[in-house]
């Protein structure tokens, strides 16, 4: 589904990503973890092909993702921060992400999973951070693509769209699909992956299910297994 | 790279500024012409306005729509579309809302006055089309600035001194210039500085259309001589749509290379 090697990414004097290596089989749910400033997001957005990677090569569904944007039909994506036009209504913004990709059914049952009908004739600026974020979600989850990459996607979520988001997740993953999470949340990682991947200095630490970490660091549980690692490399 | 364009340019049409900006032109073009009653003067004065206001408000507002919508941008990267034509879009759907308020602010109140009977049609026209043009080179430069920096401070900063010099230090070094090296021929150099300067060329080319270059002396003469006739006007128009091709062109290179 997506292969990458020998990533490397440097902003400034910082080389956040030093020779990555990673390939994600077809289907399932991958913890993408590690530190503050292990270099998550500039991953994720070099799958995106937000960020301009200075050496490596990275593949889509076979495809090189370098100087193409079509290979984006197949990937949904929710970012971390959600900050839409103030102006419009979330109505519209839904119809103009529609507009732009391509037409589904799809968001009506989000909408109606989340609750928003009350707020599609709103204007973005108005809404709170938690609805905002359901927004985003359902603006991710309308396009059934084959590949999902969330970001944070837990943040300012009350505990009842946190449970209706699980559901969504297991549901996709039924589906056959492939999901990218990066969280700070242990417990909810712990719930929804199949596999962790864990970035340390700008590679590959450790790559397998959860009771595989366990075992390699020793530790009783998934939090501690995951501050061993921390420790030990940071000590 | 239109839907991009369709959707900001909806955006802006509903923000509270375009209609502050639309609504002072409206009454600036009211208050000139049926206070002044002389439509040549209200177009001179229309021009010492526009000069100045239109690059300042070209720059602010393209700094500001450009990092106030950059979460949004983000994700709009995220979609299958191309980088230009998401940068394209966005800078069109700025200049184009920019240049209608401008258009519609002044043209009402000139509609209205009278201007199609009026002689001063060409002039007024000639007015809005460098306002036009300044708008869409100053918004270009605006997100030229800020996609190279990061930082809003910073790119407010560089906004706001590209303007100032643009608009003001630059026809000082321009004039000292001049001053210093007078004893040399210096048609040629003053031709050329003008022409560097968006704004100089635009105040020069409405200038010399209203036929005032008797103020500008000697060197009036000479600019009557080239901007006067069409192969000047041809020049100009050639110097304005540069400054908006190149700026644009770096604009959807930078793009290209920027990480999101």
């Amino acid at each position: 589904m997506v292969t990458i090697k020998g990533l490397y990414k440097k902003f400034g004097k910082q080389q956040v990503l030093s020779g990555l290596d990673l390939s994600i089989s077809e289907g399932g749910i991958f913890a993408i973890l590690g530190p503050n400033g292990s270099g998550k997001t500039t991953l994720i957005k070099s799958v995106l092909g937000m960020v301009i990677p200075d050496k490596g090569e990275i593949s889509v569904l076979g495809k090189n993702i370098k100087k193409n944007s079509e290979y984006r039909h197949k990937i949904d994506y929710l970012p971390q921060i959600a900050n839409f036009p103030s102006n419009l209504k979330v109505k519209e913004l839904i119809k103009m992400i529609k507009d732009l990709r391509k037409p589904t059914h799809e968001d009506e049952r989000l909408i109606e999973l989340f609750k928003l009908t009350p707020f599609l004739d709103k204007k973005l600026g108005t809404l709170s951070g938690g609805t905002k974020q359901k927004v985003n979600l359902v603006l991710t989850f309308m396009f059934d693509s084959p590949i999902v990459i969330l970001d944070e996607p837990t943040s300012g979520l009350d505990p009842i769209s946190m449970l209706r988001l699980k559901d969504l997740i297991q549901a996709e993953k039924e589906k056959g699909k492939t999901i990218l999470i990066t969280s700070h949340i242990m417990s909810f990682v712990e719930e929804v992956s199949d596999e962790i991947v864990f970035i340390l200095e700008g590679k590959i630490y450790f790559k397998g299910t959860i009771s595989e970490l366990k075992t390699k660091t020793d530790q009783p549980d998934f939090e501690h297994a995951i501050a061993s690692i921390l420790t030990e490399n940071h000590a | 790279m239109l839907k991009i364009l369709k959707y900001s340019f909806y955006d802006l049409m509903r923000s509270r500024w375009s209609y502050v900006y639309f609504a002072f032109y409206l009454l600036l073009g009211i208050v000139l012409l049926f206070l002044n009653n002389d439509l040549s003067k209200a177009v001179i004065t229309l021009m010492n306005v526009i000069i100045i206001l239109v690059p300042l408000i070209g720059t602010i507002f393209g700094v500001m729509y450009y990092y106030n919508n950059k979460e949004f941008t983000e994700l709009l990267l995220a979609q299958p579309l191309k980088r230009s034509s998401i940068f394209l879009g966005q800078y069109l759907g700025v200049a184009i809302s920019l240049s209608m308020s401008l258009i519609l602010g002044l043209g009402l109140p000139f509609v209205f006055y009278g201007l199609f009977e009026s002689s001063a049609i060409w002039d007024f026209s000639l007015l809005l089309i460098t306002g036009t043009f300044l708008t869409l080179i100053f918004t270009a430069l605006a997100f030229n600035i800020a996609l190279s920096n990061e930082n809003k401070i910073k790119g407010f900063g560089y906004a706001i001194l590209l303007w100032l010099f643009l608009g003001v230090i630059y026809d000082g070094i321009f004039l000292m210039v001049l001053i210093g090296f007078e004893d040399y021929p210096l048609d040629k150099v003053s031709l050329i500085g003008t022409m560097l300067n968006p704004i100089d060329l635009s105040r020069t080319l409405i200038l010399l259309k209203l036929d005032i270059s008797a103020l500008l002396g000697y060197t009036g003469a000479i600019f009557k001589q080239f901007f006067g006739t069409n192969y000047g006007l041809i020049v100009s128009f050639i110097a304005l749509s540069l400054w908006v091709i190149l700026p644009v062109l770096r604009m959807t290179i930078t793009s290209k290379k920027k990480d999101f």
